[in-house]
């Protein structure tokens, strides 16, 4: 009797364990940063697959972005990279990336949905792939808005709305129309400090990043135009001196003065629609206007975010299938319509944003427009295989003309044999 | 011995226990039992070491942890950090980075003109020195005179001597980013100092934003933030001077100016020399609070050796690590020959 007790004690107890054991979900972390309220829409999003898949948990590491450019690379790098992340800077993690092909429900679906060049865009350059290493979650393109409410206050006429060819000229001289009109506090122009977005309005004033065989010279008449627009800018007084000097080597948007309502135009992108629709409402009368033309025509920059899965994980199988959810029609078309994202996916039809601010529907129509006519050097720029060395060395060496340190020719040198450095030390690598 | 009779034992035992001391006693007992079990284990694990390596050998088991450490943490880094120096490519590993000999540094030293770094083919090192050396020269400077007027003035009999000192002290207390970013809140564009400035009718200061005062809020602050740690110690130098030299200067009718340079002075020139070594150190060393600052703005005006060796091998889009760590071998032979020199002359100042 005593024995058979202790014997069903064990098998109590061993059953208890394995059934803990069993409970143990796996734990998948996610990096991810925010501009607006997307962290916030996929962790709902992921909340409901967890609830539907027990046995995984994803941790979404919500980080600043500076994280995503500077820290991220390292992490993955020296072996610790999280099993996924939404990145901006596809090329960087080339190699690194899982090949979630074999894992996923239906690869063709991906390929039908997701646009080629995006997919390319992560495989390593070189090698004949067909590997799947994530999805662009995301669609940018760059452009200006206008503050309306203070072109009106100041009784300055909004270029765009009389003429489809607004010149950078046109732009800067009626914004500082506006600013001068107001006085102290409000500024008429500002450009994120960042290489991606000085590269629209320097394409469109005619700069030619790209020749034919893809190598890069960056001293063309176009290029010096609009460098010394913005160093007027800063120089004149026209724009927010902190935007651009007051942040270090790092990027820095100037979205903070447009959400205060200082600022008459500002340069960045179709990103900022969430944050603008959550942070200035209808507390002022805000709206996209077209990419101003110029020499080189009218073009913004493609961009945007890709979710990607890295090889180091130790759970392929739940990671694709966490992909594969997040990738599915029905759930990417939530997440795009509760994030005012301009989606990545090529199949998912009409969307109903939800958003009831006419502000919010006029930017992203005005975007979706936009993105019909981005021009290739553009394209070249953020997906080709030389666009990773430029962005930065131009933001810091122009920056360095805004405070003296160098002229815009030497500045102009610099920025080329930087780019042919770091070419080189890529190409050895 | 008489015997105590058993009720009576009982009862002292009972009375003894229930005694605070005798609880204190027990616990001590306890404790005691617990480390002879503890020291009886050591002992019989290295008894049989120290038999077979003697009592001096003895002294490397025990300082074998410190040294794995060391070696870890500080020695291994070093090593790679030699071995990084001579090789390129952006791979991080170092299997995988080609070896190119002294490339990085002669790319580094490649100058027209080392005073102007425009002509240098790596600008942005040779700005972070020239921006060092300034830095140096100036943050230096102030901090030991401030912190010597400090440290004469908490030396006489004030009233609240005690509370001043911890003044003085509590701001070395403070992590650098939190002084960094008090600071900021009130240098910024619409900062504290800007909002007495403009309610002063003048146009606001681009206190963090033109290069020429940033790096003057940059030693500012810097020496307000570490001024009170050095005060302390030439304190200390000042209280060892004993007080008949003053005492003995006086009946000879010395003014107190003579006293400061004849006694003063030379006595603390000991103490000084230990204050000048570590401040320059850590000026040479500059970082953290710059960075949490003006992040080395604006343009490269505060950008210092230590952010460069940074933002080229962390921070850029391609991670140079062979020219960061060239910049970090030069940095480091500079720290060393600076160190020596200040030690050989410490010892040729020092009263014997």
């Amino acid at each position: 009797m005593k024995r058979l007790v202790t014997l069903v004690v064990l098998a109590l107890l061993v059953m208890g364990t394995m059934s803990v054991y069993g409970q143990d979900a796996v734990e998948l972390r996610f990096a991810w940063y925010s501009d607006g309220n997307e962290g916030e829409v996929v962790r709902d999003l992921l909340d409901r697959f967890e609830a539907d898949n027990p046995d995984i948990t994803v941790i979404l590491d919500e980080q600043p972005y500076t994280y995503i450019l500077e820290q991220l690379p390292l992490q993955v790098e020296a072996g610790e990279a999280p099993d996924m992340a939404r990145i901006t800077a596809g090329e960087r993690y080339r190699g690194f990336y899982l090949d979630l092909r074999p894992y996923l429900a239906d690869p063709a679906y991906w390929e039908a949905s997701f646009p080629a060049a995006v997919l390319e865009w992560l495989r390593p350059v070189g090698e004949e792939s067909d590997a799947i290493h994530g999805f662009p979650n995301q669609f940018t393109v760059t452009g200006p808005y206008i503050n309306r409410t203070l072109f009106e206050q100041a009784g300055v006429e909004v270029p765009s709305d009389s003429s489809d060819a607004v010149s950078w000229a046109e732009w800067t001289e009626a914004a500082t129309a506006v600013a001068e009109a107001l006085g102290e506090g409000t500024f008429a122009v500002a450009i994120d400090r960042s290489g991606h977005r000085f590269a629209g309005p320097a394409f469109s004033s005619g700069a030619v990043y790209f020749d034919d065989e893809g190598s890069v010279t960056i001293d063309t008449p176009g290029f010096r135009s609009f460098a010394q627009t913005l160093v007027d800018w800063h120089a004149n007084g026209l724009t927010p001196l902190d935007v651009w000097l007051g942040s270090g080597g790092t990027y820095a948007a100037a979205a903070p003065y447009f959400i205060n309502g200082q600022l008459a135009l500002y340069m960045s992108g179709s990103w900022q629609i969430s944050n603008f629709a959550t942070n200035i409402g209808d507390a002022f009368d805000w709206e996209a206007v077209p990419n101003p033309t110029g020499e080189g025509g009218s073009t913004g920059m493609p961009g945007g975010t890709a979710v990607v899965a890295f090889a180091q994980t130790e759970h392929p199988a739940e990671v694709a299938r966490v992909m594969d959810y997040l990738a599915s029609v029905d759930v990417y078309r939530e997440f795009a319509e509760r994030t005012l994202f301009i989606p990545g996916h090529q199949g998912l039809g009409e969307l109903n944003y939800q958003t009831e601010l006419p502000a919010a529907k006029q930017a992203l129509g005005m975007f979706a427009a936009e993105a019909l006519h981005i021009s290739d050097q553009a394209y070249m720029l953020q997906f080709g295989p030389s666009g990773f060395a430029i962005n930065n060395p131009v933001r810091d060496r122009l920056t360095q003309v805004i405070t003296g340190e160098l002229t815009l020719d030497d500045a102009i040198t610099r920025i080329q044999e930087d780019i042919d450095t770091a070419l080189a030390t890529a190409a050895s690598s | 011995m008489a015997s105590i009779p058993p009720t009576a034992a009982r009862k002292k035992i009972k009375r003894s226990v229930s005694s605070p001391a005798d609880v204190l006693r027990l616990v001590g007992q306890f404790f005691e039992a617990v480390y002879q079990v503890f020291v009886n284990i050591i002992d019989f694990l290295m008894h049989p070491l120290q038999n077979r390596l003697g009592v001096r050998g003895m002294a490397y088991v025990f300082v074998l942890p410190n040294l794995l450490i060391f070696g870890v943490f500080i020695l291994l880094p070093m090593l790679l950090n030699f071995y990084y120096a001579f090789t390129g490519s952006t791979n991080l590993y170092p299997a995988d980075r080609p070896f190119v000999g002294l490339e990085n540094l002669s790319r580094l030293f490649s100058c027209g003109n080392f005073l102007d770094p425009n002509t240098c083919e790596v600008d942005v090192f040779w700005r972070a020195v020239s921006n060092t050396g300034g830095y140096v020269i100036f943050q230096v400077t102030t901090m030991i005179l401030m912190s010597l007027i400090s440290a004469l003035a908490l030396n006489r009999k004030l009233a609240g001597q005690g509370f001043f000192r911890s003044v003085f002290f509590y701001p070395v207390l403070l992590s650098p980013v939190v002084v960094a970013l008090i600071w900021k809140w009130i240098l910024q564009q619409d900062g504290l100092l800007n909002a007495l400035v403009v309610s002063l009718g003048q146009e606001r200061v681009g206190f963090l934003l033109s290069p020429q005062w940033a790096q003057f809020w940059v030693v500012v602050i810097s020496v307000w933030a570490q001024m009170g740690f050095y005060t302390l110690i030439l304190l200390a130098g000042l209280q060892a001077i004993p007080s008949e030299l003053y005492e003995a200067a006086s009946i000879d009718g010395a003014s107190q100016t003579q006293s400061f340079w004849r006694i003063t002075l030379p006595l603390l020139m000991p103490t000084m020399f230990v204050v000048i070594v570590l401040s320059l150190i850590r000026a040479v060393q500059v970082f953290d609070q710059v960075f949490a600052l003006t992040g080395g703005g604006p343009g490269t005006a505060t950008t210092y050796m230590v952010q460069y060796i940074y933002d080229v091998g962390l921070a850029s889009q391609t991670n140079q690590y062979g020219i960061a760590s060239a910049a970090s071998l030069v940095m480091a032979f500079f720290l060393l020959l600076l160190t020596a020199v200040q030690l050989r002359l410490g010892r040729n100042s020092e009263i014997t």
